[in-house]
């Protein structure tokens, strides 16, 4: 089998090989790709948009429809692993590991059995607890605000520096799990829960559609940002810079919300009890 | 043989894209575990997302971005000073559907390793059969 | 395009691709992983796509990284090839 794939593996590295003799060279200006549409796209981008970074403009208002429907798969894909793992089994039918603090000893509760009240002196651990776990709760307790705030930033300044609705949505994202890491799952699950996430995932999407149904309604093409201008007072090429804006929060609304429900439901196998 | 010598050196960067997309390959193919393959995938995948970036990069050019701010004159944009930016925006698509396809990929190996008990393929093979 | 910058980084891309696949733990190819697309990353920013390393930055080294390493803890760490 493995003689069998390396001949494989070789034809077809030779055949492309001998396909690079037809390509243009490396940097070549007059390249058949540089030549048709974005010489257009470069020139215009400024007078059109007023948005200096070129790749978003194309991005989220000239090939807008494409990036609709990115989202809209990144969001099916959250969907997919849901309806894969996810088991919803009662809590009375799991059993429960809890460590007395004073002496450190640790009861493993079985199914059924009464479990202690909640207090000071028994507190409920996973089954990969370790003892020495101070040092990164505190280090990454300073961390997350920071991290938040930069990936507001970066969906903020989409338009002048390069960044946008996900990057910033993908770090935002990370942030929440780098909270999951550190401390555990069900602390995670408690300050942002799995209702919450589902919302927020759809809620992105509805954003972004629903700012192209609204350019039909007054009157353009479906995410025509032109047509926005009379309802927001400005100019047609600012309205098309704001309408930018809110479709990459739309974006990464999204984007944060898939990541998060994606490592919720990896990382416990589907029953959001304990995780890394 | 001088000439051959010239083509092969101001193209290499058709070469590391095609020995990175035959890795990839070889290891989708040959390797029996399932989250090798998984990896393999997305080898495959960066290394299409490299060949389209190194199509639209231009000698002399710059960034991107249009060059703004208290020190720019307004002269005109020339699209030949401007690196492409046309693929960019495509490959940003591809990474996130990359990464939505790696959240599906790995939710599978861990539904088959709960049902069957082994990542390995003839090991999953022989379970099926009993 | 500085010539020699980008040999050094093409080396190492195509050295932790190899490894990543060679590896026999699974976290060891997880982590090689993070590694590989670290380098794509620096890449990509050479040759002036900076919109796109930075996501490759953030997806592929952050948060693939992470799944990657969480399907591992939920299956098993060795494999025989």
């Amino acid at each position: 089998m493995k003689i069998i794939g390396f001949i494989i593996v070789l034809l077809c590295g030779g055949l492309l090989a001998y396909a690079t003799s037809d390509f243009p060279y490396w940097g070549d200006p007059a390249s058949p790709a540089s030549m048709h549409v974005s010489a257009y796209y470069i020139e215009n981008a400024v007078a059109d948009t007023s948005v200096p970074n070129i790749v978003t403009a194309v991005l989220a208002d000239y090939r807008g429809y494409d990036t609709m429907f990115e989202t809209a798969v990144i969001f099916s894909a959250a969907i997919a692993c849901f309806f894969l793992l996810r088991i919803f089994t009662p809590e009375s039918s799991q059993s429960k590991l809890y460590r007395h603090i004073p002496t450190g000893i640790t009861l493993r509760i079985a199914p059924g059995g009464k479990l202690p009240e909640k207090s000071d002196t028994f507190e409920r651990i996973d089954s990969s607890w370790v003892p020495h776990d101070l040092i990164i709760k505190t280090a990454c307790r300073l961390f997350i605000p920071f991290i938040q705030i930069f990936g507001l930033y970066v969906i903020a300044h989409g338009h002048h520096s390069p960044g946008g609705g996900f990057q910033g949505g993908v770090i935002l994202g990370a942030s929440i799990i780098l909270f999951a890491v550190s401390n555990d799952l069900r602390s995670t699950i408690s300050r942002m829960g799995e209702k919450i996430t589902a919302f927020l995932c759809s809620a992105g999407v509805f954003i972004y559609a629903g700012t192209g149904a609204l350019c039909i309604l007054l009157g353009a093409n479906f995410l025509d940002y032109g047509a926005l201008a009379s309802l927001m007072g400005v100019d047609p090429v600012s309205a098309r810079s704001h309408g930018i804006l809110i479709v990459e929060i739309g974006v990464g609304i999204t984007v944060m919300a898939v990541m998060v429900s994606l490592y919720y439901i990896l990382s416990s196998g589907g029953q959001l009890d304990e995780g890394l | 043989m001088h000439d051959l010598i010239l083509a092969i050196m101001s193209k290499y960067n058709y070469w590391i894209y095609i020995v990175l997309l035959m890795i990839g390959l070889y290891a989708m193919m040959v390797k029996k575990n399932l989250v090798k393959k998984i990896i393999g995938m997305n080898i495959l995948q960066t290394a299409i997302i490299l060949f389209y970036i190194s199509v639209s990069a231009k000698k002399d050019g710059t960034l991107p971005i249009i060059i703004h701010g208290p020190h720019a004159g307004h002269h005109p944009v020339r699209a030949a000073d401007y690196i492409n930016p046309l693929p960019h925006v495509l490959m940003l698509t591809a990474i996130v559907v990359a990464v939505a396809t790696l959240g599906v990929a790995l939710a599978l190996a861990i539904k088959v390793y709960q049902q069957y008990g082994t990542l390995d393929e003839d090991e999953i093979h022989t379970r099926i059969r009993k | 395009m500085i010539w020699y910058i980008e040999l050094v980084i093409t080396i190492l891309v195509i050295i932790c691709g190899i490894a990543a696949i060679t590896v026999r733990d699974l976290l060891g190819a997880a982590i090689l992983f993070g590694a590989y697309s670290f380098m794509m990353c620096l890449l990509w920013a050479i040759m002036g796509a900076v919109d796109v390393a930075f996501t490759e930055a953030s997806v592929g080294a952050g948060v693939s990284t992470v799944l990657f390493v969480a399907a591992v803890f939920r299956t098993s760490r060795r494999t025989k090839d």
